[in-house]
């Protein structure tokens, strides 16, 4: 810092100290709350759970408290295979969504790239669009749609494709469907900014020596995009595998997924130490892709610079 | 001119033909007069009238616009500091903690931030309702105000700030007058999503209220399970009008901003 004016560099800390202030309190130190009351006993109390330690006793009231540490909630975890099923089977249907979300843009961020100059800001446009609009309400949308006597069964039997209504709803399929419609703007929108700056040249090149389309799709376009194909896939997968509106609205009783299972133990159960250890398991599967993503866009924004 | 295929005309009309028909549907059936949802009964504006004497309905559209509203303010002054700390503070000790917990809530399933949030409210002895909404909201949208004035502030010409600096201008006030008119899109474009990404949430509202503070997300959240209603059609056609309005409204007004910008660097470029 030159000058060194006490104010200028008083000032200039500030600006670090608030935002990163705001982020230990209200992100890094609740995760350290979840994971102490995870090693807690639940009790039928206000607020449901047994403390597991207390500031006030200083170091020896913490090391005390260490003993009492409870493995209850994770012993509990391992031996009711419900918890086992809906990690493996949020996992399951995370990358299968993300698959398919993936074979969905692709084609379109790279229709997008290749449209006319001037329509793309447009296009663009069209596809942030309903990504503003409510997460919830797009959900609640494909319900119409879906059940049994809703307008895709009511359409399908008119075009005679069909004789009996199909169920969608409350099926894994729905889910699926939710998943693609809710987060298709998140995968087309990093694959289209690593398409769009994709050199045609290099393709033109590599077609003037011979090179057969397919070939150069996957010589040239797939690793210039694949920067986009990793962020977009992140974007996808790891909010898909904790996902809850989905599954709890289209998805049926034998939909299992770890974001539900989450909420019905909080919510219907008001087990909180046994949902903290279903989060604390959550967060240790989904922490290295959180760590990949987060490197990935650090490198991202310090190529820009 | 680039050969635009077949292919590729039909899959971003197929993916813009998806991402658009289940919203038409649910505004063209709010204006169905039947209360079967998926049976045509003829227009009507019946349930837009029923939504005004729906009062709980309309208390919890109150609670949740003031939500919206006063996180997204707080949300846009700790978003653009954390975006200016990343980009012109370099390598100063603990940033790879803070870029990851700038980065980190962007992905995190909202179930772990609510129920995190929830249990530090608790620990903390804050009483639930109204303002731990607001807490949360802010929490969770200032990582996307960041991401986005961040985006602008790497692209930014620093000359700019220096020539200022050069000249005697106090470093506050070359913030003021050259670096905030120059990231005012970002700022505005990351307060309007801050503003929707509250309007919207359902999980950590739902985590993070007491009594007396219910969303309309949660609201709608309760209907729905309950059933499709054309009421609810309604409520959403609203929600999806104006959302759109606001974006469109902000993407030509920074639109023309840009032309005129890009139009006096050019005459500054041009000038001998």
């Amino acid at each position: 810092m030159e000058g060194g004016e006490g104010k200028r560099s008083w000032l200039r800390w500030l600006v670090v100290i608030v935002p990163y202030a705001w982020s230990l309190l209200f992100f890094l130190i609740p995760f350290l709350i979840v994971f102490k009351i995870s090693f807690s006993a639940s009790a039928i109390a206000q607020p449901p759970y047994t403390p597991v330690f207390g500031l006030a006793k200083g170091i020896a009231g913490i090391a005390d408290s260490i003993r009492q540490f409870s493995f209850d909630n994770y012993v509990w975890l391992t031996q009711d295979s419900l918890y086992f099923r809906s990690y493996v089977s949020s996992i399951v249907i995370a990358v299968v969504s993300t698959f398919l979300v993936l074979l969905v843009g692709f084609p379109m961020a790279y229709g997008m790239a290749r449209a006319p100059r001037s329509w793309q800001p447009t296009l663009v446009m069209l596809v942030i669009l309903p990504f503003w609009t409510s997460f919830l309400i797009r959900v609640y949308a494909w319900i119409g749609i879906l059940k049994k006597e809703g307008l895709l069964n009511q359409f399908l039997l008119w075009t005679g494709l069909i004789q009996e209504p199909l169920t969608i709803l409350n099926t894994n399929w729905a889910v699926y469907i939710g998943i693609v419609y809710s987060y298709l703007p998140f995968m087309v929108l990093p694959l289209y900014a690593a398409l769009e700056r994709l050199d045609q040249t290099l393709l033109e090149a590599a077609s003037d020596l011979g090179c057969p389309p397919t070939r150069a799709f996957w010589q040239i376009t797939w690793p210039l995009a694949l920067p986009g194909v990793i962020a977009g896939c992140f974007l996808v997968f790891i909010p898909v595998t904790g996902e809850f509106v989905i599954p709890d609205l289209l998805g049926g009783s034998d939909t299992l997924m770890i974001g539900k299972t989450l909420w019905s133990e909080f919510f219907n159960n008001r087990d909180w130490p046994l949902s903290s250890a279903v989060a604390v398991i959550l967060l240790l599967i989904l922490v290295v892709p959180i760590v990949i993503f987060q490197n990935q866009q650090q490198r991202a924004a310090e190529k820009n610079q | 001119m680039i050969r635009t295929s077949r292919f590729n005309i039909v899959s971003v009309v197929f993916g813009l033909v998806f991402l658009y028909i289940p919203i038409l549907l649910l505004v063209i059936y709010s204006f169905n007069d039947s209360k079967l949802v998926t049976v045509w009964g003829g227009f009507s504006t019946r349930w837009y009238g029923a939504l005004l004497t729906d009062q709980p309905l309309l208390d919890a559209a109150w609670v949740t616009l003031q939500v919206a509203f006063i996180s997204a303010c707080v949300a846009t002054v700790l978003g653009t500091l954390a975006a200016v700390t990343l980009v012109r503070f370099g390598r100063f000790k603990g940033r790879t903690l803070f870029s990851g917990m700038i980065y980190a809530p962007l992905v995190m399933p909202d179930v772990i931030s609510g129920l995190s949030l929830l249990l530090l409210f608790v620990a903390m002895g804050f009483a639930r309702g109204f303002w731990t909404v607001v807490l949360a909201h802010i929490t969770l949208s200032m990582c996307f105000v960041a991401v986005v004035v961040q985006s602008r502030l790497v692209t930014f010409d620093r000359s700019l700030e220096e020539a200022a600096e050069d000249l005697g201008c106090p470093p506050l006030k070359t913030f003021w007058l050259i670096t905030l008119p120059i990231i005012l899109p970002a700022i505005i474009a990351g307060w309007m999503l801050a503003f929707t990404l509250s309007l919207d949430d359902l999980v950590l509202a739902s985590f993070a209220t007491g009594p007396g503070a219910t969303t309309l997300p949660m609201k709608i959240y309760s209907q729905v399970r309950l059933g499709v209603t054309p009421e609810i059609n309604a409520v959403s056609s609203i929600l999806v009008g104006l959302v759109a309005a606001g974006v469109l409204a902000a993407s030509i007004v920074t639109k023309r901003r840009e032309v005129e910008r890009q139009r006096a660097e050019h005459l500054a470029a041009a000038a001998p």
